[in-house]
């Protein structure tokens, strides 16, 4: 792997920066690996790079029916956080926050992972309450989180707007200083640079079409577009396509895929320094270092694999983003897409093994799963290799539906997270 | 914005309607007698196909009442709308 320093810089400049390698191979698929991983967003890739270096395997595929970071890793707000109420998704979402906080260095990969902290806005006793409640629950487990007064928010926010006379007039905030946001596409590219260096290789255009098992139910491999690959470990993380890949081993999910919308802003000079978000009235808007305002809509209503949804979601979230500030009343809207997310019932990711001996799963993070990338990376890649769970992401198991022992974040939260 | 055909009311913007997800999830006739993996499948396990859907969708600013929609969820193009009760088209 050629690596990146300012050394490496100075150097390639002389010569025209005619010496930079690509990133990372094109190889063609081998017959079989000791490890496929479906699906090449961040998770997979991730996955596929902790499994080389912390496990030890080097025969390595993953699989991408597009290409690396082209599905919801390249769509999401790039929002990153671990506020989250319940223990287990406290446990897990702050594992992937320390993993967020060496990641530039450990990939030798600037994925611009800034802490710049995330405001939450309320508007209302409830909004209140339950923040309040989430600080208190956070700091028993180890996370960051402190509420605000509207005074003390607008100081943190600038161009936030606490007048009170607004329809839903701000009356408080929690905010995790070391929340914030990073670079979505780096997080792809650094994971497959590193992976590709451990061995892993990185297969694009290549659509799993089928999932072979032997007499005994175990996995031997999948059917592509590129031929078949065999391989006696599968670990699926196919995000909005996870019910359509886990369909081919006979598995039914309790997934269901829904468009969720995000849109930026032309770009401006730096005017807006965290991340704000408002549950209540519905909006996520934070400036990426471009300078385009990054706005997260809604999710639309019904599913859809269509990757893109109706205007009427992401008015809906304009309406409030100019309501909280005015000041962004006259800016034009650049581009507007969709990705899909595949939602659980309880709101909380589906992490572990299956009733399929070989087959592990990654899906379920809905709208929220891009801030828990390294977490979720490091702790799938455990699971395949010890064909165990790492204790963290245990709860978050397939059986907890039957067994009725939800993670119930959607009630937490209150709206999609 | 998806074009919905109330079979009651005609052609309306989706903005009039609210979702019911999947059709045809049928509770059991003797709740008694359902295991738990048949409670898991009911409560929360569904198609989410890619492709031809059956969804449930209520009228619920125009006549309130709820039909029925066939709609590809790759295209989301509608192919037909039908009442409560009657067999999927």
């Amino acid at each position: 792997m050629q690596r990146y320093s300012a050394l490496a810089l100075i150097r390639q400049s002389i010569n025209g920066h005619k010496g930079w390698k690509p990133q990372w191979r094109e190889p063609e698929p081998k017959r079989s690996y000791d490890a496929i991983i479906v699906g090449g967003g961040g998770h997979g890739l991730g996955a596929a790079y902790y499994l080389a270096r912390k496990h030890g395997m080097r025969n390595i595929a993953v699989l991408e029916k597009g290409w690396i970071g082209g599905g919801n890793t390249g769509r999401n707000t790039t929002i990153i956080r671990s506020n989250y109420l319940f223990d287990e998704s406290a446990a897990l979402y702050d594992h992937a926050l320390k993993l967020w906080e060496g990641l530039s260095q450990e990939l030798n990969y600037n994925v611009m992972f800034s802490q710049r902290g995330v405001l939450m806005v309320a508007h209302n006793v409830h909004d209140e309450q339950s923040f309040k409640r989430h600080v208190s629950a956070n700091r028993l487990n180890g996370v960051d989180n402190e509420w605000l007064t509207p005074e003390q928010a607008k100081e943190f926010c600038p161009p936030l707007n606490i007048a009170p006379g607004m329809r839903h007039a701000v009356t408080g905030a929690a905010l995790q200083r070391r929340a914030g946001t990073a670079r979505h596409d780096a997080v792809a590219w650094g994971y497959a640079r590193a992976a590709d260096a451990l061995g892993v290789d990185i297969i694009q255009n290549c659509e799993v079409t089928g999932i072979e098992r032997d007499a005994s139910g175990h996995v031997t491999g999948v059917q592509t577009t590129r031929g078949p690959i065999a391989s006696r470990r599968i670990g699926v993380s196919a995000a909005g396509s996870t019910s359509l890949v886990m369909a081919m081993a006979g598995l039914r999910m309790p997934l269901e895929s829904y468009p969720l919308q995000a849109l930026v802003s032309e770009p401006v000079k730096p005017i807006f320094p965290c991340v704000v978000m408002s549950n209540t009235i519905h909006a996520y808007i934070s400036q990426s270092d471009k300078g385009e305002l990054v706005i997260g809509a809604g999710t639309d209503a019904y599913i859809s694999y269509s990757q893109r949804g109706a205007l009427h979601i992401p008015m809906h979230t304009l309406e409030a983003i100019c309501e909280l500030f005015p000041i962004f009343r006259r800016m034009r809207m650049m581009r507007n897409w969709g990705g899909i997310v595949d939602v659980t019932p309880d709101r909380s990711p589906i992490l572990g093994k299956t009733p399929v001996p070989g087959l592990y799963v990654n899906c379920g993070w809905g709208t929220g799963g891009f801030k828990a990338t390294p977490g979720s990376a490091d702790l799938f890649a455990y699971t395949i290799a010890r064909d165990e769970p790492h204790p963290i992401n245990a709860p978050f198991n397939l059986e907890r539906f039957g067994a009725g022992r939800l993670i119930d974040e959607a009630a937490a939260a209150a709206v999609a997270h | 914005m998806l074009l919905i055909p109330c079979p009651y009311c005609g052609n309306r913007p989706e903005i009039e309607f609210a979702y019911g997800g999947e059709a045809h999830v049928v509770r059991a006739a003797d709740p008694g007698q359902v295991d738990d993996a048949g409670w898991t499948e009911f409560l929360y396990c569904r198609n989410n196909p890619r492709g031809d859907h059956a969804e449930r969708w209520r009228h619920a600013y125009g006549c309130g009442r709820f039909f029925n929609v066939k709609r590809n969820t790759y295209t989301d193009h509608i192919e037909a709308s039908y009442r409560i009760g009657e067999t999927r088209p």
